[in-house]
Parts: C-alpha cells; sequence; structure tokens
C-alpha cells in the first residue's frame, strides 16, 4: 500500500510520464541495395561465398526487409540462390551455416 | 500465309543462325569414375555439342568439390563447366542425353543474358589472371 500511495504522491506532483517522445535509439544508418549502389548486374549462381550474404543461418533466404535489396536484385538473388541449392553449392537445410 | 509473315519468318531463321542464344551448363560427375573416363565423358559431350553446330566458348573444370549436401549418398564431385553458343532445341536434346547418363549426378543449363555474359567474360579473365 505504501508504495502505491507513493506512486499517487508522485503523480500527483506533476511527474509526466510518456507525454514528450521518448529518446529510444534507432538505427540512424540507412539500408541500401548492394547491388544498385556497387553497379552489380548480374547475381551469379556459381559463387556461393557472395550468396551467402543474403542466407540465413538455416541457408534460409532472408527478406529484403533486413537485407535492403531492391525488389529488381531481390528476384535474381532468389533465383541465384536456388539454382546454387540445385548444383549443391549451398545447401537447402543447413545449420549454424555462418 | 500472308507474305510479310513468311518474310519474317524468313528472317527470323537467319536472325537464329545470326544470333544463336549464348548458353552455360554445369554439370556434376558421379565422383567414382576415374580420370580417364571423366575426360572422355567431358570429350563426349563436348563433341555431341560441336557436332549439333555449337560453338563452345569456354570449358572449365573445378575439380574435385565437396557438396553441400549428399545425392546419391556421395559426398562429393566433379564439377564442368560448359559455355556455349546453340539453337535453343539443341539444349533439350543435351539435357536428356544428361538425364540418360548415369555418370552424370546433377545438371543445370542456363541461358545468359547481355549482363550474365559480361559478367562471363570478367569472369574467366579473371580466372586466366590467377592461374
Amino acid at each position: 500500500m505504501a508504495t502505491l500511495q507513493q506512486q499517487a504522491k508522485g503523480k500527483k506532483d506533476g511527474e509526466i510520464r510518456y507525454l514528450t517522445p521518448l529518446n529510444i535509439e534507432t538505427n540512424k544508418t540507412k539500408k541500401y541495395c548492394m547491388f544498385k549502389r556497387s553497379g552489380i548486374k548480374y547475381v551469379d549462381y556459381k559463387d556461393p561465398d557472395f550468396l551467402l550474404k543474403f542466407v540465413n543461418e538455416q541457408g534460409k533466404i532472408l527478406p529484403r526487409r533486413l537485407t535492403g535489396t531492391s525488389l529488381k536484385y531481390q528476384r535474381k538473388v532468389a533465383v541465384a540462390v536456388k539454382r546454387a541449392r540445385h548444383l549443391a553449392l549451398m545447401p537447402y537445410v543447413a545449420d549454424l551455416l555462418k | 500465309m500472308h507474305p510479310l509473315w513468311q518474310k519474317a519468318k524468313d528472317l527470323n531463321i537467319n536472325f537464329n543462325r545470326f544470333f544463336m542464344n549464348h548458353y552455360e551448363t554445369v554439370f556434376i560427375l558421379n565422383p567414382v569414375l576415374s580420370e580417364d573416363q571423366i575426360k572422355e565423358t567431358v570429350k563426349k559431350y563436348e563433341d555431341l555439342l560441336v557436332s549439333k553446330g555449337a560453338e563452345m566458348i569456354s570449358k572449365e573444370n573445378w575439380g574435385l568439390k565437396k557438396l553441400a549436401y549428399p545425392i546419391q549418398n556421395k559426398k562429393s564431385g566433379f564439377y564442368h563447366l560448359f559455355e556455349f553458343t546453340v539453337d535453343g532445341e539443341v539444349v533439350h536434346e543435351l539435357e536428356t542425353e544428361f538425364k540418360r547418363d548415369e555418370r552424370f549426378m546433377r545438371y543445370l543449363t542456363v541461358s545468359l543474358d547481355k549482363h550474365a555474359i559480361a559478367w562471363a567474360e570478367k569472369r574467366r579473365n579473371r580466372n586466366k589472371k590467377s592461374a
């Protein structure tokens, strides 16, 4: 009870909570499409080390919202990863890929 | 048939001969084969392509590589790459041959667009330099 009373008192004293925007640290560096920035026109399926950047630890293709890839190149990345999987250059299912 | 259509068709045939499609094939050969058998197989398919009017642009031998997952209970395979220009129909014939051949564990034929051709050329030059 004592704590509740203290809280009520605190409020009365004029403690304003959440009326001003909270100072939450956000990621200020904007994501970008690395293909557009570095001028890569073709995503090579024969290079599994490069494709590893667009795949999570389980070998799943990462979404655009995480990698920042543009739609045009995301489609190409997806095709390249699938081709690499077919040729056993990349695994279909994996664990601790990175 | 409309004469114009006929003409277009004639032109098309000529165009096909002039600008044949660019393809790239990667295949994985069974690791139990001996060196000679592999050479023989690669040679056989190369000759097949050439006899069908293909122009070989490059051949690559990646050697024995570990597979990312087992295929036919094998953990490695001999990777080879062909780059060539042919008429599209030949690709079908080539792939049926691949399918029938037991020495092939996997194959993938991809047609190359202009960016891919540029990349392939760059890659070839880089490989040449490092070799």
